[in-house]
């Protein structure tokens, strides 16, 4: 379908990019990799009057070491996080999560940030991203904040991203010597998530010292099982121990009900998943 | 694969039947730097864009199109009632019965719409934006009306009705009965007398065709003649019916298919859209052009099965099977199309499979809904019948406590036995239902994985295994037109061709069964290099045009190879027929005394004489010196009408593994073994086959239209509506046994709807079988992992929640406003 006339602005910098919505007023849009944005827009139920680019702001793009974390430039797109080594050697989750996303072509125009700002419930990052505790540095025209995950998403598709901001980059704390394992259930290969759970684990000893898990779609936004990480924090590195923990993952969840499953089935599946991720994180 | 070879020096040339030449259209139409008919730009012409109707059935009470006249780019706004005196009834060429009740189909609604996504209004305007634009603008008021979508609630006494002018919402009562069609004894007699009965409700779900190319029409006027592009199936049928439906005079009309991208069933229509495009370009004599997006494509083009299926089976307690009883309620969806209401008629005949039933009866009830109508989808009426023959033969094993395999062997028609007269009074043609099902178990591995099956269940592994099996045959090569006839068919099945000789010896062969995407240009040059002896680089093949091509019933019913190609050939025996007379009188020879062999005419026992048929070509071009009495040419054609159908025949073998804990299926292994017929391109068949098999697989397990309660269609984009891709399905490992049709000059079957057909059950009861032991009596159709998990933790068929209505419709559409996975 055709979007509905809008006009189109290409900043080169962030500075430009927060002057040019500044400029255009309220009903702007930022367009990143428009793997979301534009289909909404073709059928019209996003109608922006301007569309901000992001496309040619090269400071948005790539992956760097930060001391004890590394930063990923909002812009990057998915298949440069899949081939950065960075991401492969501190934050594993994040490239095996971006390996589920859709296929391809959607893979090399969409982006890390954009992912992470549209905030779908069945998006793959947003899980992974809370898990991990990474924080997001926001801009805006007075300056740079820095959110940390826990507050970032906010309801169903909305973050802390402010009108008038945008989402720079994104700081992920390193993870050396834990292991981790990303567990997506979707129907066909190319399709979001209907549930999925990130799970990283440090073991010491043949005891799982610490553990975080993110859940994907079990509800408006992602979310930490915290009994669960609970449960593990000290426990034996055995297949009961991680069952009996992953048998927590649903509490408190109110996952929604749609075409792919009714939401007492997705509590069930967080169960199996989270079993089946911990597990596998843990070496079992 | 083979490799496609050269031919090399003069020795005799390779036989080109048979040989797996790589397809010589396909650069093009892969590139897509071809003649798509949305690629078709006309000096001055129009765009059309359409408003539908957001509402599945209402009164419309006020239509108000004066905003979207004065929006920028629009040159003019029709509405239904602009159009009501001129736009007849789209048709409906299979009255089924002499009492079928059809309410007749607009193109655009005047005072009610009946289904989401119907024509309301069209914009004109100089863009395809300007028109999309203007569409918003157009403001149309809607007074509700009760809305129908549930089959078994619609047939009951008092339901709310599609069309409040009809008496009830059943379109027709369709019976075949062998007792009294003289095929068969007397069903009631046969399970009254029956040891065991078995009975099972199957639900074949709407599914939609999904065609890569959307839909797209382009009219050009010209003083009162026409030309109409469109990416049609039937450019022949459509020139017809749109001739009737607008009073444009057939002569005065030129239909084109291009090249067209898939179709599945879903192009073999006469739309809505083509029909508005040729008024609309009549009223403004400019040229104009329609080109569909995505989302009208899966709410407005025609839909697939929706039925529901009532069978009964009765046996002796050895297994034999006595009789037969399908009772269907059809979704005609709110009006009826091309051939709607035929479709589960086709399906009539094909129940009893590849079985020898004794007694036989179904009976048919067409249902109107608040839906888009249904119509051919590949297969059409023979998946369908296929499943309910397949899963209940099944069934009946269950019951029985018999292996599902002997059960099949002990009443499937023996090779011996062909031609076989079946109890739907077929006659089968040829075929040995025990050769491929030996090599399919072959191919499968299927005793390894008996074994493997076994010590799943034995240590409770949450995966467990299962292993699916189905047989199928269909009546294929559509149609013996006298068939049809009989069956109230509004046209015949014959197909004509023809072959032009040019001078330099080049060949062009015209067919008029309209390819789009089967590889007719392929297979039809290797027939004809074949007959004449030609090199395959040396013919062309022309379609798809009524100017050039003009006569022709199209493709769809896996009829081009086995009818068209027939006719292919025959034109070829005429060519050389008279091209003989023309090589006698020129090597001065009796015509007695000249053989045909490899291209070339020579005098039997006269070694180093002979002329080329490509040489004659162009002596009778030149037509110096021919003799008397004969017209100077060699062109020919033919008209191949076949006298019976021709039934391809396969076993079809699914491996399965279930997820117990998750309900998630995947397919272990898949092995088909289809004989249909002569091979003329194993590429091509491979390629017929694996598409096929996608999308059978695709309705077993992932495909479905789902409407809300209010009639919209949620499953409106590729998020939602789930079509495999190659990422999704197994290697597939096929095999063929090859049994000629003798009803026709080739020996084909027809491999268009094979692997559609059969592949449905095979994974259905490859599913059941992995968890008949965990108390699952049914899972319906697609297997959602929700589904199969109910029926495992729930026992039998899951439950509600899992199996009467669709998981979507189990929530209400407050509740599910869209899948939430890619809410965009
Ligand atoms: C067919 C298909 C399948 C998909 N499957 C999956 C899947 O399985 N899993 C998955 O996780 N995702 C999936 N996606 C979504 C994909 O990951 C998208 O790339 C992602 O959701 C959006 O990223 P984008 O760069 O394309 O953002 P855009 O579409 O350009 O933008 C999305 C939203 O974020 C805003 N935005 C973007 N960048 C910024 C920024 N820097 N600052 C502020 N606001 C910003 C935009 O204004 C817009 O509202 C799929 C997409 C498609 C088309």
């Amino acid at each position: 379908m055709i979007p509905a006339p809008f006009a189109y602005a290409r900043p080169t910098t962030v500075e430009e990019a927060l002057q040019a919505i500044a400029d255009c007023g309220e009903d702007v849009k930022v367009l990143a990799g428009g793997q979301s944005l534009i289909p909404v827009m073709r059928l019209r139920l996003a109608a922006p009057e301007t569309v901000v680019d992001l496309g040619k702001v090269a400071g948005l793009r790539g992956v760097r070491d930060d001391g004890d974390a590394i930063v990923i430039g909002a812009m990057t797109t998915h298949s440069d996080v899949l081939a950065d080594p960075l991401v492969a050697e501190h934050a594993p989750l994040i490239a095996e999560a971006t390996g589920t996303v859709a296929d391809r072509q959607v893979r090399h125009r969409g982006t890390f940030g954009g992912a992470l700002v549209h905030a779908d419930p069945a998006g793959d990052l947003p899980a992974v991203a809370l898990a991990l505790d990474a924080e997001f540095v926001v801009a805006g025209q007075s300056g740079r904040r820095t959110v940390p995950a826990g507050e970032f998403f906010v309801d169903y598709l909305t973050t802390a991203v402010g009108e008038g901001e945008l989402l720079v980059e994104v700081r992920v704390p390193k993870y050396t010597g834990w292991s981790m394992r990303y567990e997506k259930f979707n129907r066909v290969a190319q399709a979001w998530s209907i549930v999925a759970v990130a799970a990283a684990v440090r073991r010491e000893d043949g005891r799982i010292a610490e553990a975080r898990v993110g859940l994907t779609n079990m509800g408006p936004t992602p979310l930490r099982a915290r009994q669960v990480e609970e449960a593990l924090a000290g426990a034996e590195a055995t297949a009961e121990a991680v069952a009996a923990a992953a048998e927590r993952a649903a509490e408190g969840t109110d996952p929604t009900s749609d075409l792919n499953a009714q939401a007492d089935y997705r509590q069930h599946l967080a169960k199996v998943l989270t079993r089946r991720a911990v597990s596998t994180a843990a070496g079992l | 694969m083979t490799a496609v070879e050269e031919r090399t020096g003069a020795a005799a040339p390779e036989k080109e039947i048979g040989k797996a030449r790589r397809r010589k259209e396909d650069a093009r139409l892969i590139t897509g730097r071809t003649t798509w008919t949305d690629n078709m730009v006309l000096p001055g012409m129009l765009h059309l864009a359409v408003v539908r109707s957001p509402v599945a059935h209402a009164r419309i009470s006020n239509v108000d199109v004066s905003a979207a006249r004065e929006a920028p780019g629009v040159v003019a706004v029709f509405t239904g009632r602009d159009l009501a005196e001129e736009q007849g009834s789209l048709p409906c060429a299979w009255p089924v019965t002499p009492d079928m009740v059809n309410p007749g189909h607009p193109s655009i609604a005047v005072d009610q719409v009946n289904h989401v996504g119907e024509a309301v209004a069209v914009i004109v305007a100089r863009s395809k934006a300007a028109a999309q634009d203007a569409v918003e603008l157009a403001d149309i008021d809607y007074e509700p009306l009760p809305v129908v979508l549930d089959m078994e609630e619609a047939v009951k006494d008092g339901a709310d009705l599609v069309h409040d002018h009809l008496e009830s919402n059943t379109s027709y009562h369709f019976v075949f009965d062998a007792g009294e069609a003289g095929t068969g004894g007397d069903t009631e007699q046969a399970f009254s007398g029956a040891d065991v009965v078995v009975s099972r409700r199957f639900v074949q779900q709407r599914l939609i065709p999904a065609f890569m190319e959307p839909r797209s029409v382009v009219v050009q006027p010209q003083g009162d003649n026409y030309t109409m592009w469109s990416a049609t199936q039937i450019p022949h049928i459509l020139r017809v019916m749109a001739a009737m439906v607008t009073g444009i005079p057939e002569h005065k009309l030129r239909v084109i298919a291009p090249d067209v991208g898939g179709g599945f069933g879903g192009k073999l229509q006469v739309n809505p859209e083509e029909i508005l495009c040729l008024l609309i370009a009549r009223r403004l004599g400019k040229p104009v052009k329609w080109t569909e997006t995505r989302s009208e494509s899966l709410m407005t083009a025609h839909h697939g099965r929706d039925q529901v299926q009532f069978v009964d089976i009765a046996a002796d307690r050895e297994g034999n099977i006595l009789g037969l009883r399908v009772r269907l309620l059809a979704d005609m969806g709110a009006y009826l199309r091309l051939i709607t209401p035929g479709v589960p008629a086709l399906g009539a005949f094909m129940y009893p499979g590849i079985y020898k039933f004794p007694a036989y009866r179904f009976e048919c009830d067409g249902v109107f809904t608040n839906k888009v109508p249904t119509d051919a989808y590949r297969g059409a009426g023979r998946p369908e019948a296929t499943f309910a023959i397949e899963r209940i033969m099944d069934e009946l094993a269950v019951e029985l406590g018999m292996d599902p395999l002997e059960l099949r062997r002990k009443n499937w028609i023996d090779a011996a036995e062909f031609p076989f007269t079946t109890v739907a009074g077929l006659a089968y043609d040829s075929g040995d239902y025990e050769a491929a099902t030996q090599q399919a178990l072959q191919l499968l591995g299927y005793d390894e994985l008996r074994e493997e099956q076994r010590r799943r269940r034995e240590s409770g592994d949450p995966v467990q295994l299962g292993i699916g099996i189905s047989t199928f045959t269909e009546m294929c090569g559509l149609a013996p037109s006298r068939v049809l006839g009989s069956l109230a068919f509004g046209a015949g099945g014959w197909e004509h061709a023809s072959i032009r000789m040019l001078p330099t010896g080049k060949v062009e062969v015209v067919t008029g069964s309209t390819p789009h995407g089967q590889g007719h240009e392929t297979a039809w040059s290797q027939l004809v290099a074949d007959s004449l002896g030609v090199p395959f680089e040396d013919v062309e093949v022309l379609h798809g045009d009524t100017a050039i091509s003009s006569r022709g019933l199209d493709t769809y019913g896996s009829r081009s190879l086995v009818v068209g190609g027939s006719a292919v050939v025959r034109a070829a025996d005429k060519v050389i027929a008279k091209a003989r007379k023309i090589a006698a009188h020129l090597l001065e020879a009796s015509e007695d005394d000249l053989e045909f062999a490899d291209g070339k005419f020579s005098v039997r026992g006269t070694p180093g004489t002979g002329l080329g048929i490509q040489e004659i070509a162009l002596a009778i071009f030149a037509a110096h010196d021919y003799p008397e009495g004969i017209e100077p040419s060699i062109d020919a054609d033919a008209t191949f009408d076949p006298e019976n159908f021709s039934f391809p025949h396969g076993t079809h073998l699914c491996a399965m593994e279930v997820d117990t804990e998750t309900g998630f299926v995947k397919i272990r292994k898949y092995a088909s073994v289809d004989d249909v017929g002569t091979i003329v391109n194993p590429l091509i068949v491979e390629g017929q086959v694996h598409g096929g098999l996608a999308q059978g697989i695709a309705q077993a397990l992932y495909e479905e239209a789902i409407y809300d309660a209010d009639g919209n269609l949620t499953t409106g984009t590729f998020v939602d509506y789930l079509v495999p891709s190659a990422a999704d399905l197994p290697h597939f490992d096929t095999g063929n046994t090859v049994h000629a049709a003798p009803g026709n000059p080739i020996g084909a079957k027809g491999v268009g709807e094979a692997g559609c057909i059969a592949s449905t059950p095979a994974v259905v009861n490859a599913a059941l079988d992995a968890v008949r032991h965990l108390g699952v009596t049914d899972i319906r159709m697609p297997l959602t992992p929700e589904r199969v998990w109910r029926a495992i933790h729930q026992g039998g068929d899951g439950g509600d929640r899992a199996a009467a209505r669709s998981n979507a419709q189990a929530v209400d559409s407050s509740d599910a406003p869209s899948t939430s996975g890619g809410a965009l």
